[in-house]
């Protein structure tokens, strides 16, 4: 503890940006472009596990469905790119809807149709709590899951291919390139807006919330609505970097909202850190490389992961961003 | 009207193996006040146990036996060494530690048995049909499995209301602490509800090997059914799990052979069975946010 905890902090972060700007360079330099991919993978699976801590850490509704929205974000840019390609457009009543493979439609159209589907299900389910809660948001993860299994038109159990990925004017997506730096760029946003939210009076309400929820109704907040709201931002988070897998991978399938999906997304927050925003970035980071690297030497590495997660669990309580800045939380 | 019939009895019977799963899931949560994913991995144990230990001696009794046991003790060894020290954290911990061992159990047994499934036969003595009425045959193992979890639901019921043990296990959930300054060993207590549970799903698992294929990753298929059943009973009652399994049970089956029909009525054939398809698979998950919306606690809420 040489440094006070927050210049270590500053220091750690301003590190860590650097060293993610400069990884196309120098990952093509020593001829390890597959990094690039890999590290896009990481930085949507980051910006997937910020918006879950906004609701699990500074919200403490801890969702097991998280992937749901992940998965219809991922949905709309893969359908609209599909009819797109296929030229038949996607609804004619009431209104024509015509497929589409602009990134400018699509991807703020995947962060709407998620944060709706958040709005539903947090509608349904925040008017439960504890074990409850958890159980339903799985459930009803698991519901839009076999509703996309179901989709026979979009593959159905197997999933649906893009011919290409989606087109952003200044920007050719499909150099890996260019695409991390989108993801990068989009994350840093994403983390910059989620830092003013919650310093804000609504941040302030949704951590009040958490801590004594009777408390903030009886100080006059309508706690259902904040937490309502915050579900719905954090599915709009979810959404739009559902829209990005889509992209990255150029395909889509019901895998991608599988219940397992929540569950490492959840990994990733605690693993990091929850109630911290930079905690989950690192944890995504970390869950994934470990899963390469234990991939590399077994195909079961499930096997250690599983109980590295358990260790996790009852030993560090903290997250591995808590132990490297110091933060108390 | 035999399809009816017919229906009907399955839906019972997928009824009766989600209250074997829940019974003992929601005795876990209820009294422990612990999250166990885990739950299906005891029910996948069960089957392989059973599977296997029929598969090298032709005895599908013996593969029960085997079973049961080997359920029960892998569930007193989960409890024993990781949910023993999570009942105090909250259920965010216990769900991720119980997230690791399912990721645990399904490599497992993709490492000690393979990726291919296993298949289980119906004994031979219940290989034939028995007409519930007449002419209207029905396989004798679904009529054996609906009668197993009638058995299964009367011991629980004389178990719990009948017995000492059982009293203790009612006592131990509504004061901890009183329970164990009078004397009893309730670390143990829980122990054994929780191996009891694991026992059921194991017995789950058995009864669905001949139907289902045995797999790594079987266990979750039903786990999150499971959860509704739970939800939709009331945590913690068994009465509630036992209606809620039957009513599940009853939605899901003829929703899947009914819905598309009812579609057809109005719609064009290939749109009615899209439509019908989708949503008989998203029935059950719709029954629980109207059942949510109506009894937020659901049907039968154990007193706080």
């Amino acid at each position: 503890m040489l440094i006070p905890g927050n210049s270590r902090k500053h220091l750690l972060l301003s590190l860590g940006l650097v060293a993610l700007v400069i990884l196309p360079p120098v990952s093509s330099a020593f001829g390890e472009s597959y990094l690039i991919s890999l590290f896009s993978r990481i930085l949507i699976y980051a910006l997937v596990a910020v918006s879950l801590d906004l609701i699990l850490g500074y919200g403490g509704m801890v969702s097991l469905g998280h992937a749901a929205f992940f998965g219809v974000g991922a949905y709309v840019v893969g359908i609209l790119a599909f009819h797109s390609y296929e030229g038949d457009p996607l609804l004619t009543w009431p209104f024509l809807v015509e497929g589409t493979e602009s990134g400018l439609m699509a991807i703020p159209l995947a962060m709407l149709i998620s944060a709706f589907f958040a709005l539903v299900i947090g509608f349904f389910s925040l008017r439960t709590s504890g074990m409850h809660f958890i159980m339903i948001t799985l459930a009803f993860a698991q519901m839009i899951y076999y509703f996309c299994v179901s989709l026979e038109t979009y593959g159905g159990d197997d999933g649906l291919s893009l011919y290409a990925r989606n087109q952003l004017p200044g920007l050719d997506l499909s150099n890996d390139g260019h695409f991390y730096y989108l993801c990068l760029g989009i994350l840093v946003l994403y983390l910059f807006v989620s830092n003013r939210l919650v310093n804000s009076r609504f941040g302030r309400v949704i951590q009040g919330t958490r801590e004594n929820e009777r408390r903030m109704q009886a100080l006059g907040y309508a706690t259902f609505r904040y937490k309502l709201i915050c579900f719905t931002i954090a599915g709009a988070g979810a959404g739009l970097a559902g829209a990005l897998i889509a992209n990255q991978t150029e395909f889509v399938s019901p895998g991608l909202m599988h219940w397992t999906r929540s569950g490492e997304i959840l990994v990733m927050v605690l693993l990091g850190g929850m109630g911290t925003l930079f905690g989950p970035v690192l944890g995504a980071m970390v869950l994934l490389l470990l899963e390469e690297i234990l991939a590399s030497y077994t195909e079961h590495w499930m096997v250690l992961l599983g109980p590295f997660l358990v260790i996790m669990v009852l030993f560090a309580k903290r997250g591995l961003y808590g132990l490297l800045a110091g933060q108390r939380h | 009207m035999l399809l009816i019939l017919e229906q009907l009895v399955n839906g019972l019977q997928l009824g009766v193996m989600l209250f074997l799963m829940s019974a003992g899931l929601t005795l876990v949560f209820g009294i422990m006040q612990v999250i166990n994913l885990a739950h299906g991995s005891f029910y996948m144990v069960g089957a392989y146990a059973a599977a296997t230990v029929a598969q090298l001696t032709g005895s599908f009794l013996l593969g029960l036996l085997a079973a049961l046991p080997a359920a029960a003790i892998v569930g007193m060894l989960v409890e024993a060494v990781v949910l023993r020290r999570l009942y105090d954290r909250d259920h965010l911990d216990q769900v991720l530690a119980t997230f690791g061992l399912i990721l645990f159990f399904n490599e497992l047994t993709r490492m000690l048995w393979g990726r291919q499934p296993l298949f289980m036969d119906v004994p031979e003595w219940l290989s034939g049909t028995v007409e519930i009425l007449p002419g209207a045959p029905y396989p004798s193992y679904r009529l054996a499995v609906i009668g197993v979890g009638i058995l299964v639901a009367v011991f629980l019921y004389l178990l719990f209301t009948r017995t000492r043990l059982g009293m203790q296990i009612r006592a131990g959930a509504s004061n901890r602490e009183m329970v164990a300054a009078l004397g009893v060993n309730i670390r143990f207590l829980y122990t054994l509800v929780f191996g009891l549970g694991a026992m059921l799903a194991g017995l789950a698992g058995v009864m669905a090997g001949p139907i289902l294929a045995v797999e790594a990753g079987m266990g979750e298929e039903i786990l999150i059914l499971t959860f509704v059943v739970i939800v939709i009973g009331g945590v913690g009652s068994i009465r509630g799990a036992l209606i809620a399994a039957l009513l599940v049970g009853m939605v899901d089956t003829l929703g899947r052979v009914f819905l598309p029909g009812l579609f057809r009525l109005f719609l064009p054939m290939a749109e009615a069975d899209g439509i019908g398809a989708s949503l008989a698979s998203m029935s059950v998950y719709i029954l629980m946010a109207v059942i949510l919306v109506w009894r937020p606690r659901g049907l039968f809420p154990e007193p706080a």
